[in-house]
């Protein structure tokens, strides 16, 4: 497919592929090249070696990135990777290995320094574990906070809301309550593979009938008899209502009071009293100038 | 109580002590959390607590279709909306492989040069006045606020624009605007922009609190993952404008200053030439800059116009799916960085072939950087934090994302 976007172009290495899993040997798994990037899916125990092996060897000096991804439906359910950048070669490749939530990836802090905060990120949002990492702290989230919240099972909501509390003088934490439910773009077209059924399909799938129905005789219509020509003198009588005024409907019920809003779950706070002006005392009369000077005497 | 062997003074003994540095300091440059262990005035250690303004921005993407995820990008670095924005629908058009026209590759790049100007106005005048310079900030702010000015011709946005789209930019530009920052270019910038830098880059005080300060080897700048004018001011001529051009970088002609001290001070040199390199670009996409097109015409990916859709159904179809499906992406993944004002940003960009992200992994360049800090302030008195700070150009929009 010829190129024909105009993203970042650097230098495309004739067999660059065959090069580098060559050099990997055995702790490669797959290769192969996209968009033109090559991603290296590597053997999870021997990642810190395929790196070393790719940055001493073949001139990849600089970790851009680690990133995290996760694909629930895998036995190993998480993708780490690595973005590595060779300055003298101008080529980027990508290196990549799986993991899951139980298995330990051998950290790299010991190639690059600033591995430090990246696999930190992983950890904080995935909950993947790095080997060796001495400092393996949350980084991005709350102090305090659990669960990890880049999973896909982990809702877009969160659990936890915090505000301030009037009451404690502290921020509080409560358990999220919307007001409103979170818009979700679904816009999914419904003919090319909707994962809902919309609603009166569910019609579509009802069982065919054993005797179908037919209209043989016409009170099988439902319809009645043919209306004869008379019917029309009938119908220009008039409504009775009309001819005698009739009786006024009755006035139709009041409307009921909204019933109460539930009340709110978490503590709630009477903030009426912050709002409302302070009283202050009326300041004391000042003392006229030709007075206070009489008592100075 | 037992107390380390420290040195004394003879009636009192010193301990080190730990501050926190952050997160409301003005110095701080955001909500940046440090916690400092000092012996006296000196740095022994410091810990950056990062995070404070973390909003979920990437899982926040992958709940949006492609488009409505674009204004995200604004919102992280929000001192240079538009260099965010590039990577990520240059990211978009590596996996649809789409053709972008010629003149809406020189707008991108005229308005991201213009963006790095006035990332370079914040950050030039925060630095100097993080070290006691009041004057300088207040003038280059002037330009800044030029800058928002054409921006807000450009886009009808002063900081969020959500200008550059898949396929190109939203809307044409107006033939004065380009003409105001010829003359812009021109006069006024060199004008101010000189004024200012006379005050400082000879300044005693300025270089007293700069030079020599948080010297950092080009190895070590390769293996700390240092991009932009970091890296460049440790005397590595790597700019990705030049060595991975994208769009139409390949035809402009520019220098890339680099650093030979690797200090504080150089970082500065850097950004200040920087600004006269990006105003070189900027005039030349005005001289080259074709008419045509500002959109790719595959309307599968860029709106048609209001007026045709008036006349073809087929317009109105397209703008109404693009603006409530949104366009697919074919499966796949990439990684696609550019040159912001700060370093690479890059976008990791998984797609499953729906019209909505399936991971959007985002490469912040103060992360790197900002991690750095223990090890280029260790030894160095307390007030030159803020120097170093100032210098590593941090915006924490982008760095908590």
């Amino acid at each position: 497919m010829a190129t024909l976007h105009s993203a970042p172009k650097f230098t495309q290495i004739d067999g660059l592929e065959a090069t580098l899993s060559g050099a990997l040997g055995n702790h490669l798994v797959e290769a192969h090249e996209e968009h033109g990037e090559l991603l290296l899916t590597v053997q999870r125990a021997s990642i810190a070696d395929a790196l070393r092996i790719l940055r001493d060897d073949h001139g990849y000096q600089q970790l851009m990135e680690i990133a995290g991804v996760d694909y629930p439906s895998r036995r190993e359910r998480f993708e780490v990777v690595y973005m590595l950048l060779s300055l003298t070669k101008n080529s980027r490749i990508m290196v990549k290995c799986s993991a899951s939530e139980d298995t330990p990836v051998p950290t790299v802090t010991t190639l690059w320094p600033n591995a430090g905060w990246l696999e930190r990120e992983v950890f904080d949002m995935y909950g993947v574990l790095f080997d060796g990492n001495t400092d393996l702290r949350r980084i991005l989230t709350d102090y305090g906070f659990e669960g990890h919240p880049f999973r896909k099972d982990f809702p877009l909501t969160g659990y936890v809301e915090l505000r301030y509390s009037e009451d404690e003088k502290r921020v509080v934490y409560e358990p999220v309550e919307l007001a409103q439910d979170l818009r979700q773009f679904d816009f999914m077209s419904p003919w090319e593979g909707a994962d809902y059924v919309l609603p009166g399909d569910e019609k579509a799938t009802t069982p065919p009938v054993n005797e179908p129905k037919t209209t043989e005789k016409p009170s099988d219509t439902g319809a009645g008899k043919a209306t004869d020509k008379k019917a029309a003198e009938k119908v220009s009588a008039g409504a009775p209502a009309e001819e005698d005024g009739g009786k006024d409907a009755p006035a139709p019920e009041p409307t009921e009071d909204q019933p109460a809003r539930p009340k709110r779950k978490g503590k709630t706070t009477n903030t009426a009293k912050a709002t409302e002006p302070k009283t202050k005392k009326a300041p004391a009369k000042r003392k006229s100038a030709a007075k206070k000077k009489k008592d100075d005497k | 109580m037992h107390i380390e062997e420290s040195p004394t003074t003879g009636d009192e003994t010193i301990t080190n002590y730990t501050i926190n540095f952050g997160p409301q300091h003005p110095a701080a440059h955001g909500v940046l959390r440090m916690v400092m262990e000092l012996d006296g005035e000196i740095i022994e250690r410091i810990d950056p607590h990062v995070g404070l303004l973390h909003r979920g921005t990437e899982k926040l993407i992958e709940h949006k279709t492609y488009l409505q995820a674009l204004p995200y990008f604004d919102r992280l670095d929000y001192c240079s909306p538009l260099a965010q924005e590039y990577s990520y629908i240059l990211a978009i058009e590596k996996l649809l492989n789409v053709e972008v026209p010629e003149r809406a590759q020189y707008i991108r790049v005229l308005f991201a040069e213009l963006t790095r100007i006035c990332n370079h106005m914040l950050n030039i005048g925060a630095h100097v006045m993080d070290v006691g310079a009041m004057t300088p900030n207040l003038w280059v702010f002037e330009l800044r606020e030029d800058c928002m000015n054409f921006f807000e011709r450009m886009s009808g946005a002063r900081m969020h624009h959500a200008y550059l789209r898949p396929g190109g930019v939203h809307q044409d530009v107006p033939e004065k605007l380009l003409v105001d920052i010829g003359e812009w270019i021109d006069t006024r910038l060199p004008e101010l922009f000189g004024d200012a830098m006379s005050l400082v880059l000879d300044n005693r005080i300025f270089k007293q609190r700069n030079v020599d300060i948080a010297v950092v080897s080009k190895d070590d700048a390769v293996a700390w993952g240092f991009s932009g004018p970091m890296i460049r001011a440790a005397g590595i001529p790597w700019d990705l404008r030049k060595s991975q051009p994208y769009d139409v970088y390949d035809r402009m002609e520019f220098d890339i200053p680099v650093g030979t001290n690797s200090d504080c001070y150089d970082r500065f040199v850097v950004r200040v030439k920087e600004v006269y390199e990006s105003a070189k670009i900027i005039k030349q996409c005005l001289r080259d800059m074709p008419a045509g097109p500002i959109a790719s015409t595959d309307r599968k990916v860029s709106p048609p116009k209001r007026a045709e859709m008036k006349q073809s159904m087929e317009a109105l179809i397209h703008h109404f799916k693009l603006y409530t499906e949104g366009f697919h992406v074919p499966a796949g993944e990439v990684y696609v960085a550019t040159e912001s004002p700060k370093g690479e940003f890059g976008v990791y960009l998984v797609s499953d072939g729906s019209n909505k992200p399936y991971r959007c992994k985002i490469r912040p360049t103060a992360f790197s950087h900002l991690q750095a800090m223990d090890f280029m302030s260790k030894g160095h008195m307390l007030p030159d934090a803020t120097a170093i700070l100032g210098a590593i150009d941090v915006v924490f929009g982008e760095c908590d994302r």
